[in-house]
């Protein structure tokens, strides 16, 4: 091992952890060999101290198991109140984490590290507890006894003949920033026992002699000691790369282990996690599917599973390739990419005359593993997936062995008729195109069948002597083991192509649903699209109903309704929210909160998570095999990411339009204060000049007090149409509608209007015959007296204003045209817009809001309004409403 | 008292309306009693009896409407409304509730006055309705139930005379829909106000000189109709 510098950014992240060591919460386990050396009593101890330093010091759960000294250390401690939770018809009292972390202590006080919760906790296990309170920043002292180390569970099971089923992680031990072992020699511990001060709570009595046996006693202190002289040298070793002091620097190495479906492969990844802990080197979990994957019972499967899920939970990468030709080949390919340099297998104990024939994949390993160190671990005698050779072919359907043994017939009825013409190896070679046709179309069974039967009836029918099985030729012989080889030969090829196909064809499907997830996101556009897009395939690839949770602005989760999405109560929506808050898995099958009905994943994009992806299988969750939980992984990951950018896109256009409001908005405020200001001017400057001038002659005084009504008209015109144009923006705008005749608004507006159009002729044409209109009469009145406004600003006093209506099967068209300048090319558009003005008008104020009030009026009726340039000049403004069935008036008799 | 020197009472929390009303009221001879908020405008009524009575709805001690409910309990008064732009729905609620008309801000004196010359009409003692009514073109016996226009009989549908006469009845004041649909449909059921425009728009026909223009069957929009009296 040669003393390789770091790099700077390892350094780097060095002194971060460190430092981020500094900041955040303390983990202080106490650490033993076994229950009764006083864990709980040294941790109360210290907590007692610390509280007369003045810390916040609350006990979370300590088990005092009746002992009295230990109780007494309690007195004075807050005790956090536990919560009842119902099992198995009783009510049992649990930790509270909700309560804990709002009364947020400075230190919080957690017995029995390995504790499995009641079901109804939000965590299975106590030490995900102290994770979570951890990471609110909560210090934590805890318990912690040897046997329930993950790592070294098979080693405990060895020395005490007691599997332990509550583990530990031993990642949780290595988060701790204290690990403090309480210590007593095993004379000590026994005669505790004899005094009745050690309780063990999960064992019968029998069994609890049978640990508590000296041999046992000193092995675990053994145990319990070393590994805590590891967890410091780890310290040290950490300290000294803080501090720069590299001399044995931590070594490059990386470690593989090759894993399966076996028992085996369990006892592997302990052993490898001790190994990597001991070189302080990462590790890594890797399987190989290759064809014989397919043919895993469930149990298998599960197994396997489990075994990836165990790597991960001791702190390993895992990684699940797929197999491409030979094992080895594989396996060291892999290894070579990832830098690995030493892997770890096992010795399944095959039969030695098996692996003469099918070869030892050990043996190839070490023969071909260059540079990489290789180590065999001896399994256990356990239950193992059978050799291939034996398998049962449980594909085979009956109906395939019958068709086999009719193929043979058949094989043999030809032969018979070519007999007498030919020499025995033509024979031979009708029956082998028998085997052939049966081994690439019936599978392997009917395979082996028809050899077997070929043989039989080729020594039967064509070998003398005739008729009988006996040989008398010896040669003969080799020819029917040679059969015999081939067809079981083909038979095996064939089916490993078939296998293979299978698998090929499984990875297709997942690489296409995946393709396709991804086309599909890229095509939708819009958030709303997206999560349809994304359930459709969610539903269709995993056989479940999914569900999209997006937060509010708030962070809390919200699940829109879609007609794909499972409803979910408020105990799901917990779960969801805490896989939002903590940006991990729970739920169905994982570890956190596993009676949830659904499984929860966070997608998390750039920044964080953004929501949250539920799946509630119909029947066994699919995802359960390790190629669809990275299929499922992938889809999430590419939802996520999806998603993120389409709610960029979103928020980019909606801050695009809130940034071309606000832009409308200044111009029109400052368009708007110069048209208030210059009426208000001659206002004042009129009604100003009238009370100031002395003797002013009566005509001079009504001329000004005469403008001052007019600018104070037209400033009422101007500020009804600003509260218009407000309205109708910001859709405050409730429609009356009402069936009523078009004649009647036409005429209101006439009349409202009746002393400016004085100087107009207006001649109205409107049929008697034109049907009822949907409408709202203000608004319209409105739309009415601003296209009047219009026409009599802009055409010469005299000149007529003719109004026209006229209804079209669909629709009814109004008509107002002037005589004036009319609109000026290529403007008949804009004019509908704010602000705008006629050309001729600069100086003529008004703000430019009237037309678009109409428009708005118009828009609100689901109308059109056009602007037109009449052929005999002047301007032509052209609404059309959509006609609808007018009501049916009832008859009167006349 | 009706016509100059009766006496006006008006409810207005605005200084500067009030001084304008002031001035317009008592430049056409009629007297003026002033009130700023709704109580004090209460208070003034049961102690003095106007004539008539001028209130702003957008009052800040209690709302329009209540005060004309109020107010007729116990009293006849010609009450006019006054209130702002797109208010139509206060302006209807009012009138319903017993108010006679209604003045939208900002309004000149010649509105104003016309609309106070109305009320004090419909309210006077001899309200008793005339057996003939004359305007312009249009002469009406009520009691033979005949209209002529320009001395030319005109058919009315009993509905529409029903109208007219509803109209006459209220000449120069605003009816609402809801009130025209009680008086002439008698509150049955269906009646809508779809009915109304299409029997108004069938009077203007007959009776208007130009029905796009109608000079008397005025239509207030989103309130009512009015037959105008007074050009």
């Amino acid at each position: 091992m040669d003393d390789r510098r770091p790099d700077p950014d390892a350094l780097l992240r060095v002194v971060q952890e460190e430092e981020a060591r500094e900041r955040r919460a303390k983990l202080k386990v106490f650490f033993g060999a076994a229950p009764g050396v006083g864990k709980t009593y040294a941790m109360l101890s210290e907590a007692q101290e610390r509280r007369s330093e003045g810390l916040d010091v609350v006990i979370g759960v300590v088990e005092t198991h009746g002992r009295s000294e230990t109780a007494a250390l309690i007195e004075g401690l807050e005790v956090l109140p536990r919560r009842e939770l119902a099992y198995a018809g009783q009510f049992l009292p649990e930790f509270d984490l909700d309560a804990a972390l709002q009364r947020r202590p400075g230190l919080i006080l957690m017995d029995e590290l390995a504790h499995s919760n009641v079901m109804g906790s939000r965590h299975a296990k106590r030490w995900q507890d102290v994770l979570e309170l951890l990471d609110a920043g909560i210090d934590v002292y805890t318990t912690l006894n040897v046997q329930h180390l993950e790592s070294l569970k098979d080693v405990v099971a060895q020395i005490t003949g007691v599997l332990v089923r509550e583990n530990v992680p031993d990642t949780v031990l290595e988060r701790a920033d204290e690990v403090e072992l309480v210590d007593l020699p095993p004379d000590d511990l026994l005669l505790r026992m004899k005094e009745g001060k050690v309780y063990l709570p999960d064992q019968a009595r029998h069994a609890q002699d049978h640990f508590f046996r000296k041999g046992n006693l000193l092995a675990l202190r053994e145990l319990a000691l070393r590994h805590t002289a590891e967890s410091v040298d780890a310290q040290m070793r950490r300290y000294m790369a803080a501090e720069g002091i590299h001399k044995t620097w931590a070594a490059g190495d990386r470690l593989l282990v090759c894993v399966g479906p076996s028992e085996l492969s369990e006892r592997l990844i302990r052993g490898t996690r001790r190994m990597a802990g001991a070189l302080g080197a990462p590790w890594l979990a890797l399987y190989v599917e290759s064809r014989q994957h397919l043919r895993f019972t469930d149990e298998d499967r599960t197994r396997l599973e489990a075994n990836l899920r165990l790597a991960e939970k001791l702190g390993g990468e895992t990684a699940v390739i797929e197999g491409a030709g030979a094992l080895v080949e594989d396996i060291l390919t892999f290894a070579r990419d990832r830098n690995i340099t030493k892997i770890v297998v096992g010795k399944p104990s095959r039969p030695r005359w098996v692996e003469l024939v099918m070869g030892s994949t050990v043996d190839d390993l070490i023969r071909h593993s260059g540079t990489i160190d290789v180590y065999v671990i001896s399994g256990e005698p356990g239950r193992e997936p059978a050799t291939p050779l034996i398998r049962r072919t449980i594909t085979s359907p009956l109906r395939n062995y019958l068709l086999s043994a009719l193929t043979v017939a058949a094989a043999s009825t030809l032969a018979s008729l070519i007999f007498r013409r030919t020499e025995l190896a033509d024979i031979v070679m009708v029956y082998l195109l028998g085997i052939l046709i049966v081994a690439t179309r019936f599978g392997r069974g009917p395979s082996l069948l028809a050899s077997v039967l070929s043989v039989a009836a080729l020594d039967f029918l064509f070998v003398p002597p005739y008729y009988t099985f006996a040989v008398t030729d010896f040669r003969h012989v080799g020819t029917f083991a040679v059969m015999l080889l081939m067809g079981v030969v083909i038979g095996n090829l064939t089916e490993r192509i078939r296998a293979q196909a299978r698998l090929a064809r499984g990875r297709e499907q997942r690489t296409h649903a995946l393709y396709r997830l991804g086309q599909e996101l890229a095509r939708s556009s819009g958030s709303a699209a997206l999560v349809a897009s994304a359930l459709q395939n969610v539903a269709t690839q995993f056989q479940s109903q999914g569900v999209l949770l997006r937060p509010d602005e708030h962070g809390r989760l919200q699940a829109p309704p879609h007609p794909l999405a499972f409803p979910l109560n408020d105990q799901e929506l917990g779960v969801a929210q805490w896989v939002f808050d903590h940006a991990e898995p729970a739920g169905l099958g994982t570890f956190t909160l596993p009676g949830a009905r659904a499984s929860y994943l966070p997608l998390k994009g750039a920044a964080g998570a953004i929501g949250v992806l539920g799946l509630l299988p119909q029947g066994a969750p699919r995802w359960a095999e390790p190629d669809q939980r990275q299929l499922l992984e992938a889809f999430a990951t590419q939802t996520a990411l999806a998603l993120e950018r389409a709610l960029l896109a979103e928020q980019g256009a909606l801050d695009k339009r809130r940034a071309d409001e606000e832009r409308l908005r200044n111009a029109l405020l400052s368009s708007v204060s110069h048209d208030l200001r210059t009426p208000l001017g001659v206002i004042t400057g009129a009604v100003s000049t009238a009370l100031e001038t002395p003797d002013l002659p009566e005509p001079a005084r009504r001329e000004l007090l005469q403008s001052a009504q007019e600018e104070a008209q037209r400033l009422h015109r101007l500020v009804s149409n600003l509260l218009d144009i407000t309205r109708l923006e910001s859709g405050a705008l409730d429609l009356h509608t009402e069936w009523m005749p078009m004649e009647e608004v036409v005429g209101a507006a006439l009349n409202r209007r009746e002393l400016a159009l004085e100087a107009h002729r207006v001649r109205v044409a409107l049929p008697e015959d034109l049907p009822l209109v949907a409408m709202d009469g203000v608004l319209m009145e409105q739309l009415l007296l601003n296209l009047l406004d219009n026409a009599l600003k802009y055409s010469p006093p005299g000149s007529p204003v003719d109004i026209k209506a006229w209804a079209t099967g669909k629709s009814l068209t109004l008509s107002i045209a002037d005589q004036g300048p009319g609109i000026p090319a290529g403007e008949e558009e804009r004019i509908f817009e704010k602000l705008a003005r006629g050309q001729a008008a600069s100086n003529r104020p008004g703000a430019g809001l009237g037309l678009a009030i109409c428009k708005g009026i118009v828009t609100a009726h689901h109308g059109r309004i056009q602007a037109v340039n009449h052929p005999q000049g002047g301007a032509q403004f052209l609404v059309t409403l959509p006609l609808g069935t007018s009501p049916v008036m009832p008859e009167e008799v006349p | 008292m009706t016509g100059p020197g009766a006496l006006i009472l008006l409810v207005e929390d605005e200084p500067q309306m009030r001084r304008f009303l002031r001035v317009a009221l008592e430049g056409s001879g009629y007297r003026y009693l002033e009130a700023g908020t709704g109580q004090e405008g209460l208070a003034l009524a049961v102690q003095h009896r106007p004539e008539a009575i001028l209130l702003d709805l957008g009052l800040p001690d209690m709302d329009g409407l209540d005060l004309v409910v109020r107010l007729r309990e116990w009293s006849r008064t010609p009450v006019i409304v006054i209130s702002a732009r797109g208010q139509e729905s206060d302006k209807v609620g009012a009138l319903d509730a017993g108010a006679d008309d209604y003045l939208t801000k900002p309004f000149g004196t010649r509105e104003l006055l016309a609309r106070v010359r109305v009320a004090l009409r419909h309210a006077g003692p001899e309200v008793q309705q005339e057996p003939v009514f004359i305007l312009d073109h249009w002469r009406v016996d009520l009691a033979k139930r005949q209209v002529l226009v320009d001395g030319k009989e005109v058919h009315l549908t009993p509905l529409e005379y029903s109208l007219f006469t509803t109209l006459i009845r209220h000449a120069g004041k605003v009816v609402t829909h809801r009130q025209l649909l009680k008086e002439v449909w008698g509150g049955a059921a269906g009646a809508q106000p779809l009915y109304l425009r299409v029997y108004m728009t069938q009077l203007r026909h007959k009776l208007e000189a130009e029905p796009s223009r109608p000079k008397y069957l005025q239509t207030e929009p989103g309130v009512g109709y009015r037959l105008r009296t007074e050009s």
